[in-house]
């Protein structure tokens, strides 16, 4: 089912981080289920380096699932996931080094609220990625100023609006140099008028050519940001291509069912 | 229920029950002054009661003589109080450390760590820690020819860290699971390992939620120090309870229990003012 896309801008020569020709991440067969629940039955997809896919659908069609997937935040029942052309499903495979070239972005935010805004971004840096903490902190200062948020690092995140939260939550993600990022719907959480910022954020990344995996129900952002957009529905992708053509001439019928209850 | 000032007038009531034929006719407001009219008399005729019925001259010789709580003064404060003040430090450390090990063995992806937990934590939670304590203190030293540090005294606190632990494993887990979910997938997703993920980013939150358990469990540790007597104790070695215990045989005088007593209470009565304030801190916090 994945279908072979031309791609209709060149990538960015700066941004191909991993193997050259590797897609970032190629999913194949991938089946999961909860107990006799099958919420992906046989998934192909994948993501070119420096490719923005959104992938929409009804909830339950399974579009977090597969997106847990790709950092094995959710163990696959069957079927292969590839990252960076590394198996990630494999029991050999080094998951918390792979993880940290993978950013992922969560609805609820999560940010640790015993922590303060600068130590959340420099955790994991010294952490997972062992860096020391001037280098930390530089990194850190670097990614907060890049999301509108550089006089807020010695706050608490219980003192952040939701918006400003899902900002550092982006900034922490970032602050690990990975190679693509991964927004599990990003602003969902969100009272409306939060959300544009946040969109913002996430435009301005695509632009520089991060590689990015987005579960959305934005179809605004979808239409304007995305090489790509992936319609699932009921554990399998039912579309995908250009995402003015899905968005403005669906082909297949269930498509035309969600978009005529969303648009 | 409001607790509001008008609660004096209400002490004169005594002629009121009588009116009960008239009662469909009152007033809701006059009702209820009328009921907690009622409760203030039940209250004062209990308190009146106690105060009649106690001999007052024999309390007085037995229980509060001034003489008998002089000569325990200064030996109450710089041996049996401090003596109770460093058991419950100590065996609350070593609780709290027992305690952490078994409450992360209890949430191990290993079935024989989960197992020996639980049996651990049911066993000691479910023993009288009387029995613990005289176990350690006389059995274990028989059955394998042990000789506890710091003798008997030594064997009982070795028990009572035994006995905490368990329950403080207990809480410690609780307040492990209690932290959300999405804070380990954050962690983990940043590439953190589960060991640096437990240490920076659940225990920190897990001790914030049971601090006020945890503090309870102080006092009740504090309180439990007074089974060490059943240990048996050298003199310099003895505890608040031990040593009233003592000063009562001496002196033929009960007055020593209530010294302890007060003791415990100047202890105890402040970490439970703390615990009730960190409980309405924490809430409003979240």
């Amino acid at each position: 089912m994945s279908t072979e896309f031309p791609a209709d801008q060149p990538l960015p020569a700066a941004r191909a981080k991993g193997p050259a020709g590797v897609p970032a991440i190629e999913v194949r067969n991938l089946c999961k289920s909860f107990g006799d629940n099958e919420v992906l039955k046989g998934i192909d997809f994948h993501v070119d380096q420096g490719e923005v896919v959104c992938v929409i659908g009804p909830s339950g069609s399974g579009k977090s699932t597969l997106l847990r997937c790709v950092n094995r935040l959710e163990e696959p029942t069957s079927g292969t996931v590839l990252v960076e052309g590394v198996d990630i499903t494999d029991p050999e495979t080094d998951l918390d080094a792979i993880r940290t070239r993978i950013g992922m972005v969560f609805q609820q935010f999560n940010l640790f609220p015993h922590l303060s805004v600068l130590r959340n971004l420099t955790l994991a840096q010294q952490r997972a990625k062992k860096r020391g903490k001037a280098e930390a902190v530089e990194i850190a200062r670097k990614n907060l100023a890049k999301v509108g948020l550089a006089h807020r690092e010695d706050a608490y995140p219980g003192q952040l609006s939701g918006g400003q939260q899902q900002r550092v939550a982006i900034a922490r993600a970032l602050s690990m140099n990975p190679d693509m990022m991964l927004f599990d719907e990003p602003t969902s959480a969100l009272d409306p008028e939060l959300v544009g910022d946040v969109l913002e954020v996430m435009r301005q990344l695509a632009d520089e050519g991060m590689t990015m995996m987005v579960v959305t129900h934005e179809m605004g952002f979808a239409r304007e940001v995305s090489d790509r957009l992936v319609f699932m529905d009921g554990g399998v992708v039912v579309e995908q291509g250009d995402p003015r053509e899905v968005l403005g001439n669906p082909q297949h019928e269930r498509t035309q069912a969600f978009l005529s209850k969303v648009l | 229920m409001r607790t509001d000032s008008g609660v004096a007038p209400g002490t004169e009531p005594d002629t009121k029950p009588g009116a009960a034929a008239g009662r469909p006719r009152l007033k809701a407001s006059t009702r209820r002054r009328l009921t907690r009219g009622i409760l203030y008399a039940v209250f004062i005729l209990a308190v009146l009661l106690v105060v009649f019925l106690a001999d007052w001259s024999a309390i007085r010789i037995n229980f509060l003589n001034l003489d008998v709580a002089k000569e325990m003064f200064p030996d109450i404060l710089i041996t049996a109080t401090k003596n109770t003040i460093i058991y419950t430090v100590i065996a609350f450390i070593g609780g709290l450390i027992l305690g952490l090990i078994l409450a992360l063995m209890k949430l191990s992806p290993v079935g024989p760590y989960r197992w020996v937990a639980t049996a651990y934590i049911e066993l000691f939670r479910g023993l009288p820690a009387l029995l613990v304590i005289f176990g350690f203190a006389f059995a274990a030293p028989i059955a394998f020819n042990w000789r506890p540090p710091g003798g008997s005294a030594g064997a009982g606190l070795i028990a009572l860290i035994i006995v905490s632990a368990a329950y403080i494993a207990e809480t410690l887990r609780a307040g492990i699971q209690a932290v959300p979910a999405g804070q380990v997938e954050a962690a983990r997703s940043l590439g953190m390992g589960p060991a640096w993920t437990m240490v920076s980013v659940v225990l920190p939150q897990a001790f914030r939620i049971v601090t006020p358990p945890l503090t309870n469990e102080l006092v009740i540790l504090i309180k439990d120090t007074s089974l060490l007597f059943i240990a048996g104790m050298t003199l310099t070695d003895r505890e608040l309870t031990t040593f009233a215990r003592d000063s009562v045989s001496q002196q033929a005088n009960s007055t020593p229990l209530v010294v302890a007593a007060l003791m415990y209470l100047i202890i105890t009565l402040p970490l439970t003012r703390l615990v009730a304030w960190l409980e309405r801190h924490n809430k409003r916090g979240r």
